[in-house]
């Protein structure tokens, strides 16, 4: 059933050609979610030291809307962008396509993709934010949360970015490179700007 | 009783799913069928096939119910072959 489901996705998605949009929504939205949550955590860094638990709820906050703001604008643009192909290709065949593949497509697709933009940056962000929870929940951590999390975060960001370097056919560690060096760019910002 | 055993068909279709994977979808409609696939005009968004089909027993509408689920239209039945099995070999 699942690989029913999954076969039929792919077959959709490759039948609008839609892979390498679903590809790029997940590694520009991930980044997003990565980079949010290192901003977040750096301002954190740089503050008065908060209570833990706040600092999981401020993180989190910012990963739910990432995750809704991700999920909610590509539904609404890829929605209108599938209907206005539907409709082209209607009137190319001369036909109603709806209850064709098409037509499935034009509904599904959509759905598939908001579901990929708005995940991304949610998953990125938890995979992030788990030092933290560990560290509320008493497990003990070889270093403090806040800088494991900081280091789970570049590690994702330069994962994203040999991610990049493998669709793009260059070189893995370069690509992985020129996105770490986006973050600590980022990271050097926030530091400049919060005068520490 | 009388048995289609091959047939020639006119097909429009956008350009995806592609002409293997068309043939295949309607290759996958019977047990024995087998498919020849010809694109005769390709424009920007559609293609025209003639797709003959080859089997014991063709059965058209499962066919045509797959070929429109793909997104394509039948234009026309170019070519037929049947043979009634029942007056003998």
């Amino acid at each position: 059933m699942i690989v029913n489901l999954f076969d039929q996705a792919s077959f959709l998605l490759k039948i609008t050609r839609s892979h390498d949009i679903v590809r790029r929504y997940f590694v520009v939205n991930g980044f997003d979610g990565a980079l949010t949550m290192l901003g977040l955590i750096i301002g954190f860094l740089v503050s008065t030291p908060a209570n833990i638990t706040v600092i999981i709820n401020v993180c989190l906050g910012a990963a739910i809307a990432l995750g809704m703001s991700g999920l909610s604008s590509a539904y609404v643009s890829e929605s209108a962008e599938r209907k206005r192909a539907l409709g082209k290709l209607e009137k190319a065949m001369v036909s109603d396509l709806q209850e064709s593949a098409h037509g499935d497509a034009a509904r599904l697709v959509p759905m598939l993709i908001a579901i990929v933009n708005g995940s991304a940056p949610l998953i990125i962000s938890l995979l992030i934010l788990t030092p933290l929870w560990l560290s509320n929940a008493g497990i003990p951590l070889p270093i403090a949360p806040l800088y494991l999390s900081i280091l789970i975060a570049l590690m994702l960001i330069f994962l994203l970015g040999v991610f990049l370097g493998q669709i793009a056919s260059i070189s893995w560690l370069r690509s992985g490179i020129q996105t770490l060096l986006v973050a600590i760019a980022t990271v050097a910002l926030i530091y400049l700007f919060t005068g520490q | 009783m009388v048995l289609v055993k091959k047939i020639v068909l006119d097909v429009l279709k956008p350009h995806y799913p592609n002409a293997l994977e068309f043939s295949k979808s309607i290759a996958e409609v019977g047990n024995d069928y087998r498919v020849h696939l010809t694109v005769s005009e390709m424009d920007e968004k559609t293609e025209t096939l003639q797709i003959v089909i080859e089997g014991e027993s063709i059965n058209l509408e499962a066919i045509e119910s797959v070929i429109s689920g793909m997104g394509g239209s039948l234009h026309s039945i170019d070519e037929v072959e049947v043979k009634n099995e029942a007056s003998g070999k």
